[in-house]
């Protein structure tokens, strides 16, 4: 059943991002198919045993992020030849060569995980495991995150400012 | 195993949409009558029966049924037609997780009265409601209409605000609890405790006979009264009913992101909607009221009394009939309250929507995590 539930998901993610780039006529009908890919997403990591990502993954890609992606786009209702041709086509190679090197990484990872599973622990992926983990070993990490967050706040709430004044 | 699950899904499924979806509109348009002092819903008769208006929800889904579903012109078919359904589905699922009888042990089977026992209960409640803004922004955008884009970009951002701060308003009874699990909150609010023992933990006073006396059920509402408050707000704002009904707004834009449905299409999103009030119910039951629980009357309580008569198997059949009972009980009480704040509210204008959602609950909630925290702190210190 797991594996039937493996393929499903894993196809249904394929899928939604083959949508997201096939559909660059309509860019909130390729966000909604991302949201497709997030949830299967999710679904995969929950059938790793992954619980919180799993669930963090709707909560956030799917629920909050795309729901911003989409508000951009209705906002701005952009169209395809407002883009300039150079710009586009560095876009294109940028995805090129990042799409090779994750390829190539990809294949670099891949006999390390054909090998036998590591052992899982019993509270792994559960919230107190994470929780604990989080606030204990990376605290520091954490608060620095945090911090930076802070100032990508301010930096936004002072940019929006001053197109306002 | 499976059978316990089909058994269960067909009772809740049935028993929140299928007894509380009809009766609820009637009971909104009761509601609304006597609240505004009229006599109200008595219209719809069928040879002189009009049954106190209880034909008018039979009327309403006629009406729908019967109706031309419309596609505008230049609007995107297929999510036009998929939208209506993305708003009915996470309003559905949320039940899932939701505990409507606590865990009970007959010979050697123990069986528990919740579809999905999951861990992370909570989260799937607040990852599945974060899907819920799909449905309004898919609707509003698909439908190619100047007011329905309005509706869906208030929609969008009214939900996504409000998800923020409903989480933070739940992490204080998170705290409290120290779970996540829907149906291990309910076990814990099946007790109670005496108001005035933090005088002995802490200070080391005795407390005086009669006040040692008073005790509260282990309910979220007493232990986060300020919680219940605004989590209630948050969540009644998600479901977009007034007083927080921007998107819709029809005195500003007309009907907002559902203007262009007709037909059962619409009576989807009617659906969600009117849905949403009886699964909200269930949320905040088994979050703050106690779930299942009977105050002052723990499960331990009714199973020993009973059988000491009627023997076991009895006593946990009174035991389930009496904890549904009090968790619909319960569910009705909330939907009540939701009603009159409904009718009780004028519509909040768009600003004061998003203000009252940052510049208000975010403060208070992350000020109530603070001070929920040093208490649980100085308690624990004291004890």
């Amino acid at each position: 059943v797991i594996d039937f539930l493996f393929y499903l998901f894993a196809a249904l993610a394929v899928a939604g991002a083959l949508g997201m780039l096939l559909n660059t006529r309509n860019a909130v009908a390729g966000a909604l198919s991302l949201v497709g890919t997030m949830v299967s997403l999710g679904a995969i990591y929950v059938l790793l045993d992954a619980y919180l990502i799993g669930v963090l993954q709707i909560l956030v890609y799917a629920g909050a992020i795309v729901v911003l992606f989409l508000f951009v786009v209705m906002l701005l209702n952009l169209r395809q030849d407002e883009f300039s041709p150079e710009r586009l086509r560095f876009a294109k190679t940028a995805g090129v060569v990042i799409g090779v090197l994750v390829g190539l990484e990809l294949l670099l990872v891949l006999p390390a995980a054909l090998g036998p599973a590591a052992e899982i622990p019993t509270d792994f992926g559960g919230y107190r495991a994470v929780g604990t983990a989080l606030f204990t070993d990376w605290v520091l990490a954490f608060e620095v995150t945090s911090l930076l967050l802070l100032a990508a706040m301010v930096g936004a709430v002072i940019l929006a400012k001053r197109r306002i004044d | 195993l499976i059978l316990g699950v089909i058994v269960k899904l067909l009772f809740i499924v049935l028993v929140v949409a299928g007894l509380f979806l009809p009766l609820i509109t009637w009971i909104e348009r009761k509601q609304s009558a006597v609240m505004q002092d009229r006599i109200g819903a008595n219209r719809a008769d069928v040879f002189g029966l009009t049954l106190i208006g209880l034909l008018h929800p039979a009327a309403d889904v006629l009406k729908l049924l019967a109706k031309e579903d419309v596609v505008p012109a230049g609007a995107n078919r297929v999510l036009h037609q998929l939208a209506p359904v993305m708003a009915l589905v996470p309003a559905l699922v949320t039940l899932a997780v939701i505990p409507f009888g606590g865990v009970y042990t007959l010979g050697d089977t123990t069986f528990s009265l919740v579809v999905a026992d999951i861990d992370w209960g909570m989260l799937f409640v607040f990852a599945v409601g974060s899907l819920a803004t799909y449905g309004a922004v898919m609707a509003g955008w698909s439908s190619n209409s100047n007011w329905g884009l309005l509706g869906s970009m208030r929609a969008s951002a009214q939900m996504i605000s409000y998800e923020v701060t409903m989480g933070l308003s739940l992490v204080g009874i998170f705290m409290c609890f120290g779970t996540l699990k829907l149906t291990e909150m309910a076990v814990l609010q099946d007790q109670s405790f005496r108001l005035f023992g933090f005088l002995e933990h802490v200070f080391g006073l005795g407390v005086p006979g009669i006040l040692d006396w008073v005790r509260l059920p282990m309910w979220g509402i007493f232990l986060q009264p300020l919680g219940f408050i605004l989590f209630l707000t948050c969540i009644m704002a998600e479901n977009k009913r007034p007083p927080f009904d921007a998107p819709e707004g029809e005195s500003e834009i007309v009907a907002g992101y559902h203007m262009e449905y007709s037909g059962m299409r619409f009576g989807l999103f009617y659906t969600a909607e009117f849905l949403e009030v009886p699964v909200i119910g269930t949320i905040v039951t088994s979050l703050f009221l106690g779930g299942w629980a009977i105050p002052w009357l723990s499960t331990a309580d009714i199973v020993g009394g009973v059988s000491s008569v009627f023997g076991q198997g009895f006593a946990v059949g009174v035991c389930i009939v009496l904890h549904v009972t009090s968790f619909l009980l319960k569910v009705v009480l909330m939907i009540w309250l939701q009603m009159a704040l409904r009718w009780t509210l004028p519509r909040f204008r768009y600003d004061q929507v998003m203000d009252l959602c940052w510049k208000m609950i975010l403060p208070i909630s992350i000020a109530n995590i603070f001070v929920t925290g040093a208490s649980i702190l100085f308690l624990e210190r004291g004890a």
